[in-house]
């Protein structure tokens, strides 16, 4: 077993976190304030590699492996979640699942762009009327010759009005009585098709500097090349998506978790009460104690999860346990924040209220923390067993991401 | 153009540094590369792209000094030397501009060396100006602008920054160039760049591996002092009325001396 990070990763972390706190920290509340996203934030991502970092060096990407993923969701949600937003659905719901599920006609039409920060991508999944119950959902796609024909609405779609691309995801079963688990399918979707109006959401609790917004269809004409996997293979698609997006909801959360604690043990150290510093009261140090043991816990548990990606290892269990754990105790982190802020944590002056208020939404999106316990549970009582796939997630082979040019012949990650 | 960029591993400038049992420390707070040099590096990377050629970035100093020089190569510079012997143990900036100019000599045919204004450790400012004076090669110093290169005509123009204004300077080429902040960001260092540095291959040159004999130092540190902690406490000075209260504060001052 290692624990040690090597050079590239610990380089890798090093200058995303210089990228965070020259250019981003100085700008967010106000764009916070502003509940608009930073024009600038988007443009820098890809010009600094971020948005294509696990990618094949062949596809557009920066050929580092899915623990820099992870590192990288970390230092970015330190400095404010908006920006690890763009890798959840950008990379992990998206390029990522055209890695493991995408011909190659899809890889270099989608992905390429994508890894290369030339395309935006985003994940089209939960709709106005369907959350964690994503088999009935009411979007549908009705199959006309080489067409599909795409109608409904989705909600809460992360960079609704950024994306350039979104994966889809629409009922294809109409008029079926089959298990409608298996009458979803999945499609990559232009967001500049004929048909297709979104806009954003204001007046959010947290996430403000991000775009979190609607995606209407009305009659997109979409080709059947864009289907992503087989026709009925959405439910799966979309639940393998949801293994990459919530790796990185949890290295993020675990990035928030050392916000909190880093503004707490700053604030502790400068405060005076009663004659003396306030870390030196007992009741302060309990809460920076259980900060840090959320922080180590979290990471270990997102690393490993990734470590396991890194293998090609089924993670589902693991990256479910990370996201939960960690996203709870971000929220318990931020708060504690605020209490040892004491009034100042409750004004914008401070940048703990953000956390906390960006941490919560990540304890309802991509699996409620709800959904999660169920699913810990049901792994410990042996109710539940992870479907087999027909497309995994192809393990770190740093000789196949690092090499330039197109595909082998003879080598088909699917 | 075959630029070099000398460059030096510090401690971070939000390290706390202080002394224990006369020796400096900060702590466990990373070591980096020398903020200014990274200014340095810049440039080198700005001159290199405008003219073509190499930039190969040096250093002086410990082991560790390999993450700094790493860090140049991630930002893009070609090549990296670490500079390393016995007797450089102690060095002043004497030993340690012997050292560079050796490593210069051995590096000739050279268009510049860059140089960041001064270390945020030792604070000294007068490297570059010996390099210079040892290889007998202009040497602009507190240069904020590059303003023009002529690889062919051999010269290269700078805007000094100086207290009094800014001075245009013209030198010929090889020249020595040390480099403020007002010259440019640095670029962060790419993910190919960090791809590339981590598995690099630095090579050490050792004193004799470039024929020096290297000079004692002239300057030694017999005794090293933290700054005596400043004990600070508050005293509110209340009164009826400002007048009162002014005339409080200003007594107070002269008790303590400060007026």
């Amino acid at each position: 077993m290692d624990f040690l990070l090597s050079d590239e990763q610990q380089m890798a972390v090093r200058m995303v976190r210089d990228f965070g706190q020259k250019e981003v920290v100085p700008i967010i509340r106000e764009w916070d304030r502003r509940q608009e996203m930073a024009p600038q934030v988007l443009p820098r991502m890809a010009e600094l590699g971020i948005l294509g970092i696990c990618v094949p060096e062949r596809y557009g990407g920066q050929g580092f492996d899915y623990l820099t993923l992870g590192l990288v969701c970390e230092e970015l949600e330190a400095v404010d979640s908006t920006l690890r937003v763009v890798m959840s659905v950008h990379m992990g719901l998206n390029s990522l699942a055209l890695l493991q599920w995408g011909t190659e006609a899809q890889r270099e039409a989608f992905l390429i762009p994508q890894a290369r920060g030339e395309k935006i991508a985003g994940f089209g999944l939960t709709e106005p009327g369907v959350g964690s119950d994503v088999a009935a959902m009411a979007s549908t796609a009705r199959r006309h010759g080489e067409d599909y024909v795409l109608n409904g609405e989705k909600m809460w779609i992360s960079l609704a009005t950024k994306a350039h691309h979104l994966l889809w995801f629409a009922r294809t079963d109409l008029g079926s009585a089959g298990d409608p688990h298996d009458g979803i399918s999945a499609f990559l979707l232009e967001t500049d098709r004929p048909g297709v109006t979104r806009g954003d959401i204001h007046g959010k609790l947290g996430v403000r500097a991000g775009s979190t917004g609607w995606v209407h269809c009305q009659d997109v004409r979409l080709p059947a090349a864009n289907r992503l996997g087989e026709e009925g293979e959405g439910f799966r698609i979309a639940m393998s998506c949801l293994d990459n997006g919530r790796y990185t909801v949890a290295a993020g959360a675990t990035g928030l978790i050392r916000a909190s604690l880093e503004a707490s043990l700053r604030y502790a150290n400068e405060r005076r009460a009663f004659g003396r510093s306030i870390s030196g009261f007992q009741l302060i140090q309990q809460k920076l104690a259980v900060m840090v043991q959320s922080y180590e816990a979290a990471r270990l548990l997102y690393l490993r999860a990734g470590w396991m990606k890194n293998a090609g290892m089924r993670n589902t269990r693991e990256t479910s346990l990370a996201k939960w754990y960690a996203t709870d105790a971000s929220f318990a982190a931020a708060s504690e924040a605020i209490q040892i802020h004491g009034a100042y944590g409750y004004s914008d002056e401070y940048d703990v209220e953000r956390y906390l208020r960006n941490s919560r939404g990540a304890m309802i999106y991509e699996g409620t923390s709800e959904i999660h316990q169920l699913m810990q549970a049901g792994y410990a009582l042996g109710t539940r067993k992870d479907a087999e796939l027909r497309c995994e997630l192809p393990a770190y082979d740093p000789a196949y991401w690092r090499t330039p040019g197109s595909a082998p012949a003879g080598r088909r990650m699917t | 153009m075959n630029i070099v960029v000398c460059v030096k591993q510090t401690p971070d400038t939000a390290a706390t540094v202080t002394v224990e049992n006369g020796k400096v420390t900060w702590g466990d707070a990373p070591l980096v590369l020398n903020p200014w040099d990274e200014f340095a590096v810049e440039q080198s990377l700005r001159v290199k792209e405008a003219h073509g050629g190499k930039v190969t970035v040096i250093s002086l100093g410990p082991e560790g000094a390999r993450e700094a020089l790493k860090q140049a190569l991630a930002m893009g510079c070609d090549e990296a030397i670490l500079l390393q012997d016995p007797s450089y143990a102690a060095a002043d900036t004497l030993v340690a501009s012997a050292a560079l100019a050796a490593a210069l000599r051995k590096l000739d045919p050279l268009d510049l060396a860059l140089f960041g204004r001064t270390s945020v450790d030792s604070d000294t400012g007068v490297t570059a100006a010996q390099v210079a004076r040892r290889l007998g090669w202009p040497s602009l110093t507190l240069v904020a602008a590059v303003v023009a290169v002529d690889p062919q005509g051999r010269t290269i123009e700078v805007e000094r920054m100086l207290e009094e204004g800014r001075q245009q300077v013209r030198a010929q080429l090889p020249a020595v160039v040390s480099v403020v902040k007002e010259i440019g960001e640095p670029r962060y260092p790419s993910f190919m760049g960090i791809r590339k540095a981590s598995k690099a291959e630095i090579p050490t040159w050792s004193a004799a591996d470039m024929g020096l004999q290297a000079p004692s130092p002239a300057v030694s540190w017999p005794a090293l002092i933290a700054p005596p902690r400043a004990d600070t406490h508050c005293e509110m000075i209340s009164a009826d009325s400002p007048g009162e209260a002014a005339a409080r504060l200003v007594q107070r001052l002269m008790e303590e001396k400060v007026l």
